[in-house]
This record gives structure tokens, sequence and C-alpha cells, in this order.
């Protein structure tokens, strides 16, 4: 062994009162009483780096991009740029042109159902999702079973939460197109086995997309090792601003596609008989994008990969079995989402008291959580619930965050006693 | 913890515990479903109206302490009224649980005319909560006006 090479470092435990001191949003106080912020999961409070990041745009070289010759566009597109091949190291896409800078993880499952999914999707042939999905990977693909004459096929899930592998490998099928799911349930945490289901989807002649916005706040993503067509996320939920997100496709798949919406940036040539498209990615990014929210969202990948998601994964993991562990231990609640496998979510439902009292009276402790469906009403059919409470961890949230949290659950039984 | 405790008063809570009429009505001569999509509550409210008058009213459901609390006393406070005066009393019910929290003291007499309902006034500090509180008023309305459901999106 060479001595003067260094050994990979183990990743360093993860700081967590620095990090929270780098989160202006939780110093705010709610009802008098310190913000506990625990609905990440719908979206992340924003470091310093990404909230100066944006402001710097503003405040120094705004302009439209791809565009003018002069000082301040150039510095926007170069910005723009950086920061998609930012997203690009981040997910591990081998090529800087297969990053598409979309609103959001929606905005970019919707492009694959409307570009790929109406070229390939015909009558009779089949799209299969889980049991898990959030609304936003299901309804673009009803939408386009019914347009097409095509049949949405789910592969169901225990009552842990885990989709059954048996039924999703009888599912797939000569039929199948298209393979969307999620990398990490919103509702219950459950993490998929993206790479293995991609195997199986592919060796059934399917291509993936995979939903990733609820798992790249919380574990490293590669995606040439999932081997996955498609990849989204959101920016909001990585620390980024919202409004901004990103689709991974493979170069030969986009190429292949046909352009989504017409506009400016995604042609080549225009005329009134006809038009040429712009080479992949600007063929899919009609109009001028949110670009001092791309800048950011680079700011935000940045700064996380400086925190390191390695020991960012390593806390979450810690604080999940922590808060399970809190909350297991109170009568009377019951954890929705009990896979082996999760990050970050702690779903739940309490004696006969309805989450939307819980949250209401937890919020007069200062925590914030999400009460509701979750935008996955099939995934509280399966429970037979309306709605659940969803506390959700972020790389900010410590031990402190979790004992208040359960305090203020012994307090809303004690109301509803 | 005070507008917390105005808003789950002993009656609300009473009431959310113990549903009043909580029960499906054969022979219904109105009904209709209520549903808030944001937190998955639902209701069906059933009326018996003979001539002018509400001789009968239940409701069977899902939803929160606000919700149950507020679906119950609505049956408590129409039994023997008239259409008209079951409309108006949804109005003004509807106007205390939507009205400004900083004029309070305008609401106070529209609270007195409400009786026991009155204690939905902390409701207005929760403006999360408002459709919590009126969805059964909502859901009476429609199945008053032949409607099948109404939904308070």
């Amino acid at each position: 062994m060479n001595a003067s090479a260094s050994p990979a470092p183990a990743p360093a435990a993860l700081d967590v009162e620095a990090v929270r001191r780098q989160f202006p949003g939780l110093r705010t106080r709610v009802h008098d009483k310190p913000l506990v912020y625990l609905d990440s999961a719908a979206s992340a409070q924003k470091p310093q780096a990404v909230i100066d990041a944006e402001r710097e745009v503003y405040e120094r070289y705004y302009s439209n991009i791809h565009r003018g010759v002069h000082k301040l566009s150039v510095m926007a597109t170069d910005a723009y740029e950086k920061a998609r091949a930012r997203v690009q190291r981040f997910l591990g896409a081998p090529e800087v042109r297969e990053i598409i800078l979309l609103r959001g993880a929606t905005e970019a499952i919707n492009l694959v159902a409307q570009t790929y999914g109406r070229k390939h999707v015909a009558a009779g042939d089949e799209v299969l999702i889980t049991g898990l999905e959030h609304h936003s990977n299901i309804v673009p693909w009803q939408m386009l079973c019914e347009e097409k004459g095509a049949v949405l096929r789910v592969a169901p899930i225990d009552d842990a939460g885990v989709v059954d592998m048996g039924a999703f490998e009888r599912l797939l099928g000569p039929k199948t197109r298209i393979v969307s799911l999620s990398h990490v349930s919103n509702a219950l945490g459950t993490v998929n086995p993206v790479k293995r289901m991609t195997e199986l989807a592919h060796a059934a002649g399917a291509v993936v997309m995979i939903d990733g916005a609820q798992a790249v706040p919380h574990t490293p993503v590669d995606v040439r090792k999932i081997g996955c067509d498609f990849y989204a996320f959101s920016g909001h939920k990585v620390y980024g601003p919202s409004g901004v997100g990103a689709l991974y496709g493979r170069a030969e798949v986009l190429e292949a596609m046909p352009p989504w919406q017409g506009g400016g940036d995604m042609i080549t040539t225009v005329t009134f008989e006809k038009s040429t498209w712009a080479e992949i990615p600007a063929k899919f990014e009609a109009g001028t994008p949110n670009i001092a929210g791309a800048i950011a969202l680079g700011a935000a990948l940045e700064w996380l990969e400086d925190v390191g998601l390695e020991a960012v994964a390593a806390h979450e993991d810690e604080m999940l079995r922590y808060g399970t562990d809190l909350l297991s231990a109170i009568p009377g609640l019951r954890l929705i989402g009990t896979a082996p496998r999760k990050a970050g979510i702690l779903s739940f439902v309490l004696d006969d008291i309805h989450p939307h009292d819980i949250g209401t009276i937890l919020d007069y402790e200062g925590v914030a959580i999400r009460t509701g469906h979750h935008c996955a009403q099939p995934v509280m059919d399966r429970y037979g619930v309306p709605a659940t409470a969803r506390a959700s961890l972020a790389c900010f949230n410590n031990r402190e965050d979790l004992d208040v949290l359960a305090r203020g659950i012994r307090k809303v039984q004690e109301m509803f006693k | 913890m005070e507008d917390l405790r105005e808003l789950y008063q002993e009656v609300i809570l009473d009431h959310s515990k113990r549903p009043r009429h909580f029960s499906e009505m054969p022979g219904a001569s109105h009904q209709a479903d209520g549903h808030n999509p944001l937190c998955g509550d639902r209701i069906t409210v059933y009326l018996k109206v003979e001539g002018d008058v509400i001789e009968d009213v239940s409701f069977q459901g899902a939803g929160c302490s606000i919700s149950t609390a507020s679906a119950s006393m609505m049956t408590d406070a129409l039994r023997g009224k008239t259409v008209d005066e079951a409309k108006d009393l949804f109005d003004r019910f509807h106007r205390l649980v939507t009205s400004d929290p900083s004029h309070a003291a305008e609401n106070a007499p529209a609270g007195s005319e409400l009786g026991k309902l009155a204690v939905f006034s902390g409701v207005c500090e929760f403006p999360m909560r408002v459709k919590c509180a009126s969805l059964s008023w909502h859901t009476m309305k429609a199945a008053l006006e032949g409607e099948a459901g109404a939904s308070t999106e």
C-alpha cells in the first residue's frame, strides 16, 4: 500500500447542532414555543447557503439564459448549466444532457407519460405501478391509459407496507410497456428495492421510471447502479426552492422521444410550415425556466454533498429508530408502515383521535407535522384509515424534536381522554 | 393554550365522543353526502321534512372531533325548525366560523342568537379547521336544496 495514499475515510458523524444553525427557519417560534419541524416530507426548510444563492442571482447577475450576448446573460447561463451539471453528478448520470430541469417530480412524470407514454403505449398495453404511489405517480398514468385504452396495473403492498414482489413479477408481462414506482414512499417511508425491480421490469421489456422525490434527501442515489431509464425528483424536498426539479433520462431514450411543450428554447428552426427540434435536453425545456430556482437547487445539492449524504443517511436512520421506539411505547398509537427498510417517515394513527385534531394540538406545542392522506389516498384505503398523522425527518432533526413530539402526543391523548 | 381550549371546549369534546342522532334514517325525505377531500372526512346527513318543518335529522360518517361535534350539535339545533329557519341558521353559523377573529366583539350578537352553537366561535381562530366545522352544515343545505352532495374544498 502506498503510504502517501489516504484511505477512503469513513463518513464522519453528522454534527446535527452545526447543521441546525444553518437553517434560519428553525429559529422561528410557533405559539411561543420553539419550532419543531417534522414536515420535511411535505417540504424541507432551507439552509442559508440556498437562500443566499437565490438572492445572489437577483442581486448580482440575473438575466435570461441561452439568449443574450451580454455579460449578465452569459453569467446566468453559466450558473444555470453548472446547476444542471451538479444534478448530473448528484444522480450519477453518465451525461449532462440527460438532465432535464423542470418544475418538479410531478412535471417530470407527466412529461414521460405524455411523450414516451403516448408514443409507445397502445390499446391493450399495460403500465405497472405499485400500491405505494403518490397521486403524482398514479394520475398521469391513468390519464395516459384512458386516452390509449391501456390498462393500469398495481402491484399490491402487504400489511407492513412492502411491495409484494411475487405479485410484482406476476404482473410484469409482454404487454407491460412502462413500470413507474417510487424509490421511497412518501406516506409510509418504505424503501423499494428499485434495482431489483428495474432488472425484473427490463427483463419483461418495459422501461422504468422512478419517482425519487422522497428518496434523494435521505440516501445517495446512483442511476447507473439502479439501471433505470428515468429518475425524477423535486428541489423543494431536498433543501432547494419549490418550483424546480429534475428528470434524468437515458440519452438514447430521450432522443427517441417526441418533444412535449412547444415554445422558445426547444427548437432549432421555426417557419410557419415546420419547426425542427433542439437536441436534448433543450428539446424538453420550452420557455424561460425557473432560473434562480435552478441555480439555488444546484446550491442545495452542493450543500448536501458537503454535509455528506452518507452521514445524513446514518443520522436519519438513528433518528428513525429513536422515534420508532418512542412512538411505539405510546399506548393506543399504531404506526402505519413498518417496512424493514424505511427512510424518514413516522406515519401513525392514535386511538380514535382524528389526525387533524392531533395536528392542531401538536401545533400548539410548536410541532409541525402533516395530517391527512398525504396525496396517497389508495395507501390510506389499503389500511382502512381516512388519514394519518405523519412526522417526517430531515438532516436537521435531533432527539429533542422527537421527545417534544412524543410529549405532545401524550397531551393530545390527555385532552381526548 | 387559551385558543386551543376555546376550540376544544368540553361541550365539543363531549359531542365528538358521544355524537347525538348518529344513525342512518330509513324513510328520510332528504339526504346528501358531504366530503372534505383535504382531510378525508365523509358525512351523510338525513332529514325528515313534513310540510315545512324538520321533524327529524340525523347523520353518519367519520371525521375529526370538530366536524363530528358540529354535525351532532347541528342535529340538536335543527329539530323542529322550519326549512327557512334552518337556512337562516346555516347563514349565521357560517358567519360565526368564518368571521375575522380580530372583530370578535362584533360577532357576539350573532353568537348569542346561535345558542349552544356559539361554542364554535373559537373555530375562526383556526382557518384550517373552518371546513371541518362547516361540512355538516353545507351537507344539510345541499340535502334541503335537493342536491346529492356537498364538498368543502
